[in-house]
């Protein structure tokens, strides 16, 4: 058996629907949050293999996946201060409870 | 000449303006005062020593072999350069006429600022408001006029022409709390700004045709092996006449275009210079304090105008039509202003009119003037009139401002035998009235003598109307003079003090004024100022003007001045029924006089009835409901679907995120079914 | 061909990552949801190695699982008593998100499989070696990425210092 680039674009698939799963379905916003990580993860899955298939010896997909780290990161901590200051206000993390945001 | 001492003659009142605009409020009032005059005095001792050197020191930058003055440019920056050829440049051209204009200029605006040191204070010493404001225009009005005077390019004169028309409606709008003299410094402002706008066409289509703003290329060559020295030339002008004939339009609705160019200059300067029928805002001009009446609406800015055609003579003689043209508006309008000015009771009107008046027998000897005859006597003549008559006519506003300050009021109805409490002035006034009328040997009957004689060399017909006009000059000025220091003994109302001569700051610049009017007749402008810098006499002595007189003109009009002021003296020296009885013998003649003619109102017909009227109003209308209301249509539709679909707005963002993902896939299986 | 190792190992590292996520998203307990995401996380990183992307791997494993998990575990431990189970799921949202789901991954595995299946196995080639990698991240010349290194620098800083205002407690 060969495996091919299908082999690893499917697992990275099926990790991006769990992903959209969680983040319509969960209530809780760091659970939420987990959802959003694992949507991305699933993406930097894809840039590493597309890299090292079609590109083998280059490294543009790695520095993209590698950049695309550091802003979850970043965008992790900044979601966690907000959604911590959140529960300082309300006591609870539900997302129906923060609906105020709109028009 | 090292470029030193015009940099300074320029920057000293601009520092001025902005040192006292800036920090002015926060000095004394004595301080900014004297600050001020200190600037203007130095100024006034360097524009000396220019035009001393310019006349006097022989240099060949100066003056040639054969005695021909040059013009010389001290300095010339580069600016806005917009072709190799076509570039603004800011510089300094030292000639005959702005040479003699620095000289007016600096000293009548250094007698105004010590002047003003009196004047704008009230009998107890208080301060006007203000102080420091007042003395910070007035510096920005002397370094714009300064700078009109010496540019080397009509561009840069119509720079400092637009800022001494800025700092013009600055000063007349001093009590800016007054509406009248909110209203008087917009009029000026308008007025002279429909002016400039000619002014403007004008210069770019002289400049589109020639390639250059410079006044040395339309009037001048170059002095072979001197740089920035130049020579006066017709074949200069006439060279560019030519040319514009050459080009490919060179006629537009029967006039050349040259003639259409030199038009409408002239018309900035009829707006400047208070010509019918823009003289409208000058006489309203007089709400600012009587020092601006002096030095900007008498002396200095007004005859802008008669400068800017002096600058570009040479061109306007090469186009008839224009010359002419200029006479035809100078005589109507010194007519005119003469005859209202015997009827006016505001003491600055009479004044005001007669500066028009004055201003206009400048335009008219500028007209005359051709080369054929004595040299170009008309411009000299010109020249000679705006000298002196900025003397006595800065010396007359003088005394309208310390009468005003004793009185409290501009109408002469309640000044009357003023001649015993206020002896200092009523001499000053006296000699200026003397040397307005004409009479030897005060200053104005030269230059007057002058102009007669070149308007007699053209025509008889404007020569004897120009000689009327004068005649009316000296009956207007006495009957002021008398009904002010005469008439009837002066009523002291109870409670008040009774007038009396001012502080020495205000009575010094009279006084040296008046001694000036007197003696600056015998100034030999003939050797000084000529049209091409080409001198009149031989040699010169004290007496030369007197020698040089045209005795069958000069007796003619001394005997119309003398004759003037008898019928004035008879009417007016003692209360009578004269007057009135003449009012009532005229009364339409006198009513159109009094009433200025109605120009006022006819502009207020023109403007309200049937441009605002008839062209405004629609245009509002059209604004309102058309254009205005489309737009309020849009807003009203944008703002009800707003409303209808903002529901979806939720805050519920799991939601957004499904319909986003349904809207990708549904893309992407699109997307997926066209492509296989 | 592979090995028989190496697809016994891609075996472990696919089922993992699906396994994990699954749970990740539909464990009730929110600490165990972390939990499942660290073992996802430590997966990719395996599969990194796999693809001999040994540097992107570890940087998966120090930032991923080091730093961004324990964030999430400090924050969960701060805003829920542990043991606590979240609410059951309507079944309306449920619905919701199991269509979207799986539209998704019918419409993307679809145009997965028709047009990826074809394409061949595992290229030869060594991935460049670290030396190269560190200069590629810092040089500034076409292709290397000094620039937007220093860009991530400057947006950690701002996320650091926008963490402190937006998580500080009002003084009032």
């Amino acid at each position: 058996m060969e495996l091919t680039i299908l082999w690893y674009l499917i697992p990275s698939l099926l990790m991006f629907c769990c992903g959209v799963y969680g983040f319509i379905t969960r209530k809780n916003m760091i659970a939420m949050l987990i959802s959003l990580e694992l949507m991305l993860n699933a993406v930097d899955i894809n840039f590493v293999v597309f890299n090292r298939f079609l590109f083998p010896g280059e490294l543009e997909g790695m520095f993209f996946t590698l950049f695309a780290i550091a802003l979850a990161a970043a965008e992790t901590a900044l979601a966690i201060a907000i959604i911590i200051n959140v529960f300082r206000v309300s006591e609870k993390i539900d997302v129906d409870d923060v609906t105020k945001m709109k028009f | 000449m090292e470029p030193v001492i015009p940099i300074i003659i320029l920057a000293l009142p601009l520092a001025m303006f902005l040192v006292l605009g800036l920090f002015g409020h926060k000095m004394a009032h004595r301080t900014a005062g004297i600050l001020g005059t200190l600037g203007m005095g130095v100024t006034m001792v360097l524009a000396y020593i220019t035009a001393f050197t310019y006349f006097f020191s022989g240099s060949s930058e100066f003056i040639n072999e054969e005695g021909i003055r040059l013009q010389s440019v001290i300095f010339n920056w580069d600016w806005l350069a917009f072709t190799d050829s076509l570039v603004i440049r800011l510089g300094f051209l030292l000639d005959p006429i702005s040479a003699l204009l620095l000289v007016v200029i600096t000293t009548i605006s250094f007698m105004v600022h010590l002047y003003s040191n009196g004047y704008m204070r009230d009998h107890h010493g208080v301060w006007e408001t203000g102080f420091q404001r007042f003395y910070a225009f007035l510096s920005l009005f002397s370094f714009s006029m300064l700078g009109l005077v010496v540019a080397t390019n009509i561009f840069q004169m119509y720079i400092f022409w637009e800022l001494v028309g800025a700092s013009s409606y600055l000063l007349i709008g001093f009590y800016y709390t007054k509406p009248s003299a909110v209203s008087a410094s917009k009029k000026a402002f308008i007025v002279t700004r429909f002016a400039d706008l000619g002014f403007l066409i004008g210069i770019l289509i002289l400049s589109f045709y020639t390639g250059t703003f410079d006044f040395t290329n339309f009037t001048s060559v170059g002095v072979e092996g001197m740089t920035n020295v130049y020579q006066i030339d017709l074949t200069t002008s006439e060279g560019v006449r030519n040319w514009i004939a050459t080009s490919p339009a060179p006629v537009f609705m029967g006039g050349s275009v040259l003639t259409w160019a030199l038009v409408l200059i002239f018309m900035g300067g009829m707006g400047k210079s208070a010509m019918m029928p823009l003289h409208i805002w000058l006489p309203d001009a007089m709400e600012g304090p009587t020092p601006v009446s002096a030095l900007i609406h008498a002396a200095t800015m007004v005859v802008a105008g008669v400068f800017l055609v002096a600058r570009l003579f040479p061109l306007y003689l090469m186009e008839e039509v224009a010359l002419n043209i200029v006479t035809v508006v100078g005589a109507i309008t010194a007519f005119y202003a003469a005859m209202v000015a015997c009827t006016q009771v505001d003491i600055k009107r009479v004044l005001a009119f007669s500066t028009i008046s004055q201003i206009a027998f400048m335009m008219v000897s500028l007209g005359v003037a051709r080369p054929e005859f004595h040299h170009g006597l008309g411009y000299m003549a010109a020249m000679f009139h705006l000298f002196t008559h900025a003397m006595f006519k800065a010396l007359l506003f003088l005394c309208a401002g310390a009468l005003i300050h004793a009185i409290g009021s501009n109408d002469y109805t309640d000044m009357h035998g003023l001649r015993k409490y206020m002896p200092v002035t009523h001499i000053t006034f006296l000699v200026g009235c003397l040397a307005i009328a004409g009479i030897i040997p005060f200053a104005g009957f030269f230059s007057k003598d002058e102009i007669l004689t070149a308007v007699f060399g053209q025509s008889i017909f404007w020569y004897i109307w120009m000689s009327a006009v004068a005649g009316l000059t000296a009956f207007y000025m006495f009957r002021l003079y008398y009904l002010i220091f005469w008439w009837k003994e002066h009523k002291v109302h109870e409670g008040h003090h009774a007038p009396h001569d001012q502080p020495w700051t205000m009575t010094l610049p009279l006084v040296i004024l008046a001694l000036i009017s007197c003696v600056a007749g015998f100034v030999p402008m003939g050797n000084l100022v000529t049209w091409n810098g080409h001198p009149m006499f031989e040699s010169v002595n004290f007496f030369t003007n007197l020698g040089a007189l045209d005795w069958s003109v000069a007796s003619i009009s001394l005997a119309v001045a003398i004759i003037a002021i008898l019928i004035a003296t008879v009417m007016y020296k003692k209360e009578n029924p004269l007057p009135a009885k003449m009012k009532n013998a005229l009364p339409r003649l006198w009513d159109w006089c009094y009433h200025r003619f109605y120009w006022d109102e006819l502009y207020m017909f023109i403007t309200h009835k049937i441009i605002f009227g008839c062209i405004s109003k629609p245009i509002a209308w059209f604004d309102r409901h058309v254009i205005d209301g489309s737009m309020d249509g849009m807003a009203w539709v944008t703002q009800r679907i707003s409303y209808a679909i903002r529901g979806l707005q939720s805050g519920n963002i799991q939601l957004y995120v499904w319909i986003y993902l349904f809207g990708v896939v549904l893309l992407g299986a699109i997307t997926a079914i066209c492509l296989f | 061909m592979e090995s028989v190792g190496s697809i016994i190992v891609y075996v472990v590292i696919a089922l993992t990552i699906v396994i994990c996520s699954v749970f990740a998203v539909t464990t009730r307990k929110i600490l165990r949801a972390a939990t499942y995401l660290l073992f996802t996380l430590f997966a990719t990183a395996a599969l990194y190695f796999k693809l001999d992307y040994e540097f992107l791997g570890a940087v998966q494993i120090a930032v991923y699982a080091g730093g961004i998990v324990v964030l999430f575990v400090f924050s969960i431990l701060l805003t829920s008593h542990p043991g606590d189970n979240s609410a059951k799921l309507a079944s309306r949202k449920r619905a919701l998100g199991l269509t979207g789901a799986l539209l998704l991954l019918i419409v993307a595995g679809y145009s997965l499989v028709s047009r990826c299946n074809f394409w061949s196995a595992l290229p030869q080639g060594e991935n460049p070696p670290m030396s190269e990698i560190g200069e590629t991240l810092m040089g500034t010349a076409h292709g290397q990425y000094l620039l937007p290194f220093e860009a991530v620098s400057v947006l950690l800083l701002a996320c650091i210092i926008g963490g402190v205002v937006v998580a500080r407690k009002n003084k009032n």
